[in-house]
């Protein structure tokens, strides 16, 4: 750092307003849509290894083998096919969300008490009925537990996406690093961690919403 | 109605929930199955709604095969309560009683209407339509399984140990209720319980099962008490079933004798002059007040002047039972049971020798039911098809539907074991 650069520029702040709302619009596009399309991926095969036991070991292995592959590396490897785009981002961080969603889909649909699965059963529900219309609602609270940490740690992992050009945020904190300028760095680095933290409040008020019988038996989350 | 033909179930790991069941339950009757835990009786329950399929033998209900349904179809016909509720927890207490009416596309609003009409039955107050059941205590959670069961109003009702998850007073409240709402609404209910006191405080009828899933006795509960069909259903039944037996035995048949008693305007000259160690004091309208003890007597008076001990209780002879006069014998002071009329006034009185003299005549007269033979027969023909099942075993057909049991039974959870 240049002798006598401060920490924090408040101008240079102030000058680029409208381009740090774009970049962190972009971001939160980056960091959330994947969690978005996990949990599309998540639930059915969370339904899938809750109701066949023996596909859950191997499918959390794949999962978790896929979680310890660099971020780096899976960029490399998306660039091939789909180019220095948003995709070549987003698919990496959405298996990354696989590690957690699935397991917590697996324990939400567990935590059913099974005199209300008898129940429902018993009254004449489907199963597919059952699953959608009891299982499911009842394991939202063990589910959005694990969405809170698939959301965080994914808004914060964008940033690596600067390497192909496409980190949202993240963009500053390499310009910065280049132009030796500590500013935009600090600026993006605060500016994701709020984000995170935002969006986890937001998670967990939706929760509240979304589950109001679940008051009362202690915050699953 | 409900009748088991030659059922068993046997699970692959070899062991028999039910053997060889033949059984026929009356329309419009509660039938309680009762026995130790692994008898099968909840194996039993709930082959009537197929959530477990048997592995041999039909199960017809008002003559038709249940096989013959859809299960989905056929459960939403017949109502299930459980020991634990199940109440579903992420729906008000007013969309848990709904359940059924919804899953027929009844539509909301006419499926609304039904369920608060339903928790008014099982009283409980509209002001809980909008809560959750963890907002409910124990006993009102209980109230709603019922309402929820009742939902479509369903001519069968299936019950699992409704009532053995609460406490003793609730228990009792649930059970008076449930005997009010029967009377009510007439259904035939299939109900099944550990608890030899409940079976025979609500049964019709009562299936008594041994380990191993066979069939001890069918009976009502006083030939159950009366006539035990071997050691077994004896033991089971327990140690004070004669004294149990007289709940069912009417105070009003009982012979009373008019007994030592006074006005309370008597003079105690007039209470001496019957020399009886105790003499009843009654008020102008012959309500009992109390007895007096002939040596405790003052020497002169009325007997309105003396200290008068506690009546204990009276028996009253429209509505109570032997049991309770037999009781009322051996607390009152005198050791004389006072029984009284619909209007209170006193009938006469006896003690409990004479009592026990009189049972053991009515005994009698109870065991002369007509079903004592048939009883036999079904336990019988319960034996007979022990050897049917290994033939049936056999069966390729059957096999398949073994597995199609095995099947729903990891599907509804841990029901596979039977009798948890």
């Amino acid at each position: 750092m240049r002798d006598g650069e401060p920490l924090i520029r408040w101008v240079w702040i102030g000058d680029h307003v409208g381009e740090l709302a774009h970049y962190t619009g972009v971001h939160l596009r980056l960091g959330l849509l994947p969690v978005l399309f996990g949990l599309i991926i998540s639930v059915p095969l969370g339904i899938l290894c809750h109701r066949w036991r023996w596909i859950y070991p191997p499918t959390l292995t794949a999962a978790n083998v896929l979680y310890s592959v660099p971020s780096l590396a899976l960029f490399m490897i998306f660039v091939r096919y789909t180019g220095l785009t948003e995709r070549t981002v987003m698919i990496p961080l959405t298996l990354y969300t696989l590690s957690v969603l699935i397991p917590n889909v697996v324990d939400g649909l567990a935590s059913v008490p099974d005199p209300v699965r008898q129940a429902a059963t018993a009254m004449g529900f489907s199963t597919v009925r059952r699953v959608i219309q009891v299982e499911l609602p009842i394991a939202v609270p063990v589910v959005v537990a694990g969405v809170r940490v698939a959301a965080v740690s994914s808004i914060s992992l964008v940033a690596v996406g600067q390497l192909i050009g496409q980190g949202g945020l993240g963009y500053y904190i390499i310009r910065g690093l280049q132009l030796d300028f500590p500013t935009p760095i600090i600026t993006a680095t605060v500016l994701i961690m709020l984000l995170a933290l935002v969006t986890d409040a937001l998670l967990v008020l939706a929760q509240r919403l979304l589950t109001p019988w679940a008051r009362g038996k202690g915050a699953k989350a | 109605m409900i009748r088991f033909d030659a059922v068993s179930k046997n699970y692959p790991n070899g062991t028999t929930a039910v053997d060889g069941l033949s059984l026929e339950l009356a329309e419009g009757g509660i039938t309680v199955l009762v026995g130790p835990s692994g008898c099968g009786k909840t194996t039993t329950l709930r082959m009537v709604n197929r959530m477990v399929e048997p592995t041999a033998g039909t199960v017809s209900l008002r003559g038709q095969d249940i096989r013959e349904v859809a299960a989905p179809e056929l459960r939403r016909g017949i109502g299930y309560v459980i020991q634990h509720a199940g109440l579903f927890p992420h729906r008000t207490i007013l969309d848990n009683v709904a359940t059924v009416p919804l899953l027929l596309g009844w539509g909301k609003k006419k499926a609304r209407a039904r369920a608060a009409e339903l928790l008014e039955l099982v009283g409980l107050p509209a002001t809980m339509a909008k809560r959750y059941p963890y907002q409910l205590s124990g006993g009102q959670q209980q109230r709603v399984g019922v309402a929820r069961a009742l939902g479509a109003d369903p001519p069968v009702l299936l019950m699992d140990e409704p009532f053995s998850a609460v406490d003793p007073i609730v228990r009792g409240e649930l059970q008076a209720e449930f005997l009010r709402l029967q009377k009510e609404l007439h259904k035939t209910i299939v109900f099944v319980t550990h608890d030899i006191d409940e079976a025979i405080k609500l049964g019709d009828n009562i299936a008594v099962f041994r380990t191993g899933g066979k069939l001890a006795q069918f009976d009502t509960p006083e030939r159950l008490l009366a006539h035990p069909a071997d050691d077994f259903v004896a033991d089971f039944v327990g140690q004070d079933r004669g004294i149990r037996r007289l709940s069912f035995v009417q105070a009003a048949g009982l012979p009373l004798r008019e007994g030592p008693a006074l006005p309370v305007t008597a003079s105690v000259a007039e209470a001496r002059a019957l020399d009886e160690p105790w003499v009843l004091v009654v008020d102008d309208a012959r309500r009992p007040l109390g007895w007096a003890e002939a040596a405790g007597l003052a020497d002169a008076g009325t007997l309105a002047d003396i200290p008068l001990a506690p009546l204990g209780h009276t028996f009253s002879l429209v509505g109570d039972s032997a049991r309770a006069a037999l009781d009322a014998a051996l607390l009152s002071p005198s050791r004389l049971a006072v029984g009284v009329d619909a209007q209170g006034a006193v009938a006469g009185v006896a003690d409990a020798y004479e009592l026990s003299a009189a049972i053991a005549g009515t005994g009698g007269s109870l065991g002369a039911a007509p079903e004592a033979a048939g009883v036999a027969g079904v336990a019988e023909t319960a034996e007979a098809a022990g050897p049917q099942l290994v033939k049936g075993a056999a069966d390729p057909a059957d096999a398949e539907d073994a597995e199609d049991a095995d099947g729903s039974g990891s599907n509804t959870g841990k029901t596979g074991g039977g009798d948890r």
